[in-house]
């Protein structure tokens, strides 16, 4: 079970409070109408999944109900960093590769 | 009958408190202190179960969690029945009744036994699959047969008496496992002041330094322990938990402890106390002082009763004053099995030989053995054993580890018990349990715990440190490290002295190589809880399954609930030989938790029965208790369903509320409909973007019918909004989707939009509503209120605040049955003394409380949809035919509108709400029942959309519903049929889906 750091409580708490809700920075386009339906399925329909590091919007819901961005890795499950709405994460994946472990190491090909 | 295999002393046992148990009907004594594997070696008894696929007779071969065989069904009532219990792991207590879990019609007369040894042969792995695959259809009866010949164990068919629970703990250091490797840990971290959880699996902590002959300071290893728990137990920060696996190491050092509380004292737990515990335990260091089990050797017939794993054997005669046998051969690969020897000997017993697979072994212990005249075999391995029901004798041949060959003819010693060692296998599962692969150390012959996300420390044979004096330095040394690293500081302090020995490698030896081959040789087991040989392995590989994941799967190695904790390494030796690729190419499987199986009980904890979910009752529960409600469970809330007056059943009911609604006035609980407050200066604009018509212009006092779409376009939520003041609103929403809808206004606001400014609020459960419906509502509430109901005064969707029955009120003046309706909120823990007046007031109209059910008939009598059963996510606002409700000209792209304009949502033939009026007015179309428009077209027949609601109405003497059909607004007053599972067929003609007062007559007075 993750630990989770809420950064609006400022508590480190157990993934039972929290909801995951997706990938992060997924704007909503500003002008829908404009889009074709092509794109707007792109935004409704389709996300990342990638193996390693990736950013998740989690909600505090049996907490303080507000939403926040959780850097993450896929693969270890490490969290790096809890962030507001609205800020930019520190952590992607051109500044850090994600630790090649012995989950992937020890793996038969 | 007398424990024949008993000592005469030794063991800590209690000789003055005898148990008298069961097993397989059979009455026997054991001593308080033996487990109950301990107790039927004592009393001789050889078979305890029947194997799985051959239904060979099987005895203990262990004495921990590892054993496969001795796992039994207990428990004397159908209620206390637990099966698949480790015998070696169950405390003896006063009354124990045990059984095997398989064997039929006894385990010592066997009949599937004789099908065993006849097709035993024919059943290579993957024989049910090869053999029973066709025909397909006769799987399923072939299946019953097999199940119920091989079994494991049976389930309870009566509920458990006994009670278990959860508890959340958090703590500095938890150290796992309390041998000699853990205590020192728990010490080290205890005495720096960390807060530190000691958990161990037996029924006492000690681990082997309980059984060892080894000293610690010159005195029994035991002294030790005590002297350490009982420091340990005066720490006011280390809890000590005995009788507790750690069976999980989960994501970010949260593990999961399976502590049993009280099954050592009886089949079912003393009065008022909780029988099985799980731990949840967030730890900031773990300290793994798993161990190691003894792996023992495979060799031809190694399954008969009477082999057993040599450190078991000492455990026996040291700790529980047992011998089980009486002639031991040993065969052994490393220096520590000869304690066994030593054990054997100063229990009086006889050791018929050694036989040590390495040719020139002279370790301390060696040389104490050969000093005492014991024979010594070098460069040999027992490689067959015989007998039937119990071992009989062994036969030793000197062999050729390393070319896998027998090099002399063999040597058939008379003996009862063979003893096999073929080293250690660190505990690595807990290590390994988030993915960490462990690594194959060439130098002990064992694997290791690799890289792993956790943040612990290993300690002891787990890292495979094996002689005594190395596993408490090292246990210390990681205790002082989790706690260092926790913030505390480093202790230092003294070890006990061990008695240093001269100890020499031992050689790498799995599978004993035969005279025959593998395939011809007497079957070598290697995991026998599932019956997989080491012939079987061989042919897995040459069948093509390489990876050990599919050598597993194909031959079912580690599938039992042992989990292969005796096999899997020999196993993948096996293969990897076969294969000609070393261990670390094979590597090991995935180890996923459990470590041991967890009782479903301890599971669940309290979350069972009153208490699996919470229940939501409203302000008026004990009203509609009272006045004998049937109840309907909508999401947690326990609804009103109706009201059946004396002899009614529940369509007499119904038919009588609604015609009392449309005659006079009913009343309904509705105060589960979900409630939010929405206030702030952009409420407005935000209810313009969730809801799909316009909210510009409604005007303080007014209320307003909203639907709510998903992105995509589908309808997902609706409800009535009220303005309360410009800048403050108060949205229904549906009782099952209350919480869905807050949480996705939240995420629009806080993640879209956060520069609205507007904030929500749930208030569900602070009003309480009670809605007054039907032609004298009027002048029914105008006898409790001093707000004036006047026609002009008081129209149709608008609210007041005022008085009604003495108390504030907010009265909405919104209809959901089509007659004249006022929505009365009052707060919650005035409800009941309100609902009393306006009973009493309503007397005369004959006020008819009314439910779910009847709503549902009113509501559908006027087209009214309720979202989840019209719509299916599938449905948009314009499929409902609820044009008239979508904002096309709003200013704002609102949720929703993207969505409905793409190309699939403006296609013409979608699936459209009608109205379906049965040809035959008796005949009830049942809900979700699929349409066809041509009944006589060959199967499988073209469906045109299905039944969405159906009722029959009181008041219009007929039967009607609602459904979804493909164009259907274009297909008034033409047929559709419903071919029913029975071979029937129900005609229905498509027509409106307001079937009742479409002008809104009755509800405009």
């Amino acid at each position: 079970m993750l630990n989770i750091f809420c950064p609006h409580c400022g508590e480190q708490r157990s993934e039972e409070e929290f909801h995951t809700a997706g990938q992060a920075h997924i704007p909503r386009p500003l002008d829908p109408s404009t889009c074709t339906d092509e794109e707007w399925g792109e935004y409704l329909f389709f996300r990342d999944n990638p193996r390693g590091l990736h950013h998740e919007l989690w909600i505090h819901a049996a907490g303080c109900r507000q939403y926040f961005n959780v850097t993450r890795d896929t693969l270890s499950y490490e969290i790096f960093e809890t962030y507001k709405i609205g800020e930019k994460p520190s952590v992607t994946a051109k500044a850090k590769s994600a630790p090649l472990t012995s989950r992937t190491a020890g793996a038969k090909a | 009958m007398s424990q024949i295999n008993r000592l005469s002393r030794g063991g800590r046992i209690d000789r003055s408190q005898p148990l008298s148990f069961s097993f397989n009907g059979q009455t026997y004594q054991g001593y308080a202190g033996d487990t109950l594997a301990a107790a039927l070696l004592a009393n001789g008894v050889d078979v305890v179960g029947r194997s799985f696929k051959y239904s060979r007779p099987r005895g203990i071969v262990a004495a921990g969690c590892e054993e496969p065989n001795a796992v039994l069904q207990i428990g004397s009532t159908e209620a206390a029945t637990i099966p698949n219990v480790r015998a070696t792991q169950q405390a003896l207590y006063a009354g124990l009744t045990a059984s095997s879990v398989n064997g039929w019609p006894s385990v010592n007369t066997d009949l599937m036994g004789i099908l065993g040894k006849v097709g035993g042969g024919m059943m290579p792995p993957g024989f049910y699959y090869k053999t029973f695959m066709y025909p397909q259809n006769l799987w399923l009866t072939y299946e019953k047969y097999i199940r119920k010949a091989a079994g494991l164990g049976r389930a309870p068919k009566e509920n458990d008496p006994d009670s278990y629970d959860y508890m959340n703990q958090h703590c500095d250091v938890l150290v796992v496992g309390g041998g000699a490797a853990g205590l020192a840990a728990a010490l080290a971290a205890g005495r720096s002041g960390a807060r530190v959880i000691l958990a161990d699996e037996q029924e006492e902590f000690g681990g082997h330094l309980l059984d060892s002959r080894e000293t610690l300071d010159g005195k029994p290893a035991s002294e030790w322990v005590a002297k350490v728990l009982a420091e340990l137990a005066g720490m006011a920060e280390v809890t000590l938990l005995p009788r507790a696996t750690v069976h999980g190491y989960h994501d970010h050092n949260f593990l999961t402890i399976h502590e049993r509380r009280t099954d050592h004292l009886g089949e079912t737990a003393p009065l008022g106390q909780v029988r099985q515990r799980l731990h949840r335990v967030r730890a900031t260091r773990v300290v793994l002082a798993t161990g190691a089990h003894e792996r023992p050797l495979v060799y031809s017939n190694n399954d008969v009763p009477g082999n057993m794993l040599a450190g078991a054997v000492s455990t026996y005669v040291r700790r529980y004053g047992v011998a089980p046998g009486k002639r031991l051969v040993l065969s052994t690969t490393n220096d520590y099995a000869y304690r066994v020897a030593l054990d054997w000997l100063e229990a009086g017993l006889q050791v018929v030989a050694i036989a040590d697979a390495r040719p020139n072994p002279k370790g301390a212990w060696v040389e104490e053995a050969r000093a005492k005249g014991v024979r010594i075999m070098t460069g040999s391995a027992v490689i067959e054993a015989r007998g039937s029901k119990r071992v009989s004798a062994a036969c030793v041949a000197r062999i050729d580890a390393k070319a896998h060959k027998v090099t002399s003819s063999g040597d058939w010693l008379d003996c009862d018990l063979v003893a096999s060692s073929g080293g250690y296998s660190p505990v690595v599962h807990l290590a390994s349990h988030l993915g960490g692969r462990p690594v194959w150390r060439e130098d002990i012959l064992a694997f290791v715990p690799g890289e792993g996300f956790q943040q612990r420390v290993c300690a002891g044979a787990v890292n495979g440190v094996f002689a005594l004096g190395d596993v408490l330095t090292d246990g210390f040394e990681a205790g002082v490290k989790a706690a260092t690293e926790t913030g505390f500081k480093p202790v230092s302090g003294e070890l006990p002295k061990v008695f240093g020995r001269h100890e020499e490698p031992s050689i790498a030896l799995f599978q004993v190589p035969h005279d025959k081959s593998t395939a011809r040789a007497p079957k070598q087991f290697v995991d026998q809880q599932n019956d997989v040989t080491a012939a079987g392995i061989e042919l897995a590989t040459r069948e093509g399954f390489e990876s050990v994941e599919h050598v597993k799967r194909y031959t079912a190695l580690g599938f039992g609930t042992d989990q292969g904790k005796l096999g899997n390494i020999n196993g993948l030796a096996i293969a990897a030989r076969s294969m000609g690729i070393s261990i670390t190419q094979m590597g090991t499987t995935m180890f996923r938790p459990n470590y041991t199986p967890v009782s479903f009980g301890a599971v669940a904890g309290r979350n069972c029965g009153a208490l699996f979910d919470p229940v939501r009752y409203t302000a008026l529960h004990s009203w509609h208790l009272k006045n004998g409600a049937e109840f309907e469970d909508v999401g947690q809330w326990k609804r009103p369903w109706y009201f059946p007056k004396r002899g009614e059943d529940m369509h007499a009911a119904v038919g009588r509320e609604c015609k009392a609604v449309r005659d006079s006035v009913g009343i309904l609980d509705a105060s589960t409909l979900g409630k939010i407050d929405i206030q702030g200066p952009d409420a407005r604009e935000f209810l313009n973007r969730v809801y799909t018509n316009a909210w510009t212009k409604l005007d303080v006092g007014k209320a307003r019918y909203g639907l709510m779409c998903k992105e995509d376009g589908m309808v997902f939520d609706d409800g009535v909004t009220a303005c309360l003041a410009d800048n403050h609103f108060v949205m229904t929403t549906t009782t099952g989707g209350a919480a869905r809808v807050m949480q996705w206004l939240e995420i629009y606001q806080q993640t879209e939009w956060p520069e609205l400014k507007v904030y929500f609020t749930s208030v569900t459960d602070h009003w309480a509503t009670m809605t007054l419906s039907g032609p004298n509502s009027r002048k029914l509430l105008a006898e409790v209120t001093d707000i004036d109901l006047g026609k002009d005064a008081f129209p149709f969707m608008t609210w007041k605040e005022g008085l009604v029955g003495g108390v504030p009120a907010r009265v909405f003046r919104i209809s959901f049955t089509g007659e004249l309706s006022y929505e009365v909120n009052v707060q919650a823990d005035y409800a009941m003394g309100v609902l009393e007046k306006i009973v009493a007031a309503g007397k005369k109209y004959n006020l008819t409380p009314y439910g779910t059910e009847t709503m549902h008939v009113l509501r559908a009598e006027k087209g009214f949809i309720i979202v989840g059963q019209e719509t299916d996510g599938s449905v948009t606002p314009d499929d409902l035919n609820m044009g008239w409700c979508v904002g096309r000209t709003k200013p704002f792209s609102w949720i929703g509108w993207r969505g409905m304009n793409r190309q699939d949502c403006m296609r013409e033939n979608r699936k459209q709400l009608v109205g379906l009026k049965p040809v035959n007015p008796d005949k009830v179309l049942p809900e979700g029942a699929q349409l066809v428009f041509d009944p006589k077209q060959p199967v499988p027949m073209s469906m045109v959309g299905h039944v969405t609601s159906s009722y029959f109405s009181t008041s219009m003497g007929y039967s009607f519903a609602l459904a979804l059909v493909k164009g259907g607004l274009k297909r008034m007053g033409e047929r559709v049929f419903a071919p029913l599972a029975d071979g029937t067929l129900i005609e229905a003609e498509i027509v409106s889906s307001v079937f009742l007062d479409p002008k809104g007559d009755r509800q405009n007075i």
